[in-house]
């Protein structure tokens, strides 16, 4: 089986996002006040090959911990949808 | 004379001025390549600057996953010097060869540009040359250069001494920000607890050579022939 993984990587919170902030004053300046606690991640998707979706979490996870997110700065969760 | 291994990975970009400064203080210096196995005998290993992978991911994320990079972690265990700058800081750190991280600067922007740093540890291979306290000139030239680390950790750094360059400002009525990136602590670079491998942001190869203007940074590599000898003489 192929399962279809959807990995988002988020800076940790109470880290310093530089980017989002960026992003916040942008917005805000074309009108946007509403907008607030802008943050910016990364999306990754991905195909594992696994016998069972218990499996291809569990590879996917093993992914992240490994390379996919940094344990100190980041944290990130998953989706893991048949395809 | 140390033999020195300059460890390239695709996308290093500061790998020949490192080779020059360490042959310019009469070390046997050498590239490798990061998909080699062998550290072909090194007393020394730096980890250049540059952007190996294309900074793909994070920086480092890739690199440090090279073959070579298993050596590095065995050389580095046995207690042998490495020393990365800049992009070699940063795979050090995903390597956790070091603690810690490295993002993108607060300020978002490339800084490039000399700063100054103050040497607060000198019993390391790479600055044991330098006086207590000295203060240099040296060029950074990153992206993401913003170390940051858990409370603890940072409190353990300063606890135990393992800040060996911090961001200064040059005089007291400097109206330079001495902090480039938003470094948490000011800290330009660090050492794990033995004190063998060293982290650093700014450029000391860019800063070696009468030619190119600084010269704060030879000092880099004359310690690292001076601690040769020291270990040598002592039978170690």
């Amino acid at each position: 089986m192929t399962y279809r993984v959807h990995v988002r990587v988020m800076p940790r919170d109470g880290l310093l996002d530089p980017q989002g902030q960026a992003v916040e004053h942008a917005l805000s300046a074309l009108g946007f006040e509403e907008a607030g606690g802008v943050r910016i991640g990364r999306a990754i998707e991905l195909d594992v090959a696994a016998e069972s979706r218990d499996e291809a979490e569990t590879r996917a996870r093993r992914m992240c911990d490994t390379l996919l997110a940094n344990p100190i700065t980041e944290d990130y969760l998953l989706e893991v949808e048949e395809d | 004379m140390p033999r020195v291994a300059v460890v390239r990975f695709p996308g290093s970009n500061c790998d020949f001025d490192t080779l020059r400064a360490a042959e310019g203080v009469g070390a046997e210096a050498y590239f490798v390549w990061h998909r080699d196995t062998d550290l072909e005998g090194a007393d020394v290993v730096i980890l250049p600057g540059g952007f190996s992978y294309g900074d793909y991911l994070r920086c480092g994320a890739i690199a440090r996953f090279s073959p070579i990079m298993q050596e590095v972690q065995r050389h580095a265990l046995a207690g042998g010097p490495v020393l990365g700058i800049c992009n070699g800081f940063q795979i050090l750190c995903e390597a956790h060869l070091l603690p810690g991280a490295l993002l993108r600067n607060a300020g978002l922007t490339f800084v490039s540009k000399p700063v100054d740093v103050i040497v607060e540890r000198t019993d390391t291979a790479f600055t044991c040359d330098y006086e207590p306290e000295s203060r240099l000139r040296l060029p950074v030239a990153h992206g993401d250069g913003r170390f940051v680390a858990e409370p603890d950790t940072l409190r353990l750094l300063e606890a135990e001494g393992r800040v060996v360059l911090r961001y200064v400002a040059a005089t007291e009525r400097s109206p330079f920000q001495p902090n480039p990136n938003g470094s948490a602590n000011h800290i330009a670079g660090i050492c794990n607890a033995d004190g063998n491998v060293v982290g650093i942001m700014p450029h000391p190869e860019r800063a070696a050579d009468r030619m190119l203007g600084l010269t704060g940074g030879s000092a880099f590599f004359t310690s690292l022939v001076t601690s040769h000898q020291d270990s040598s003489n002592s039978g170690v």
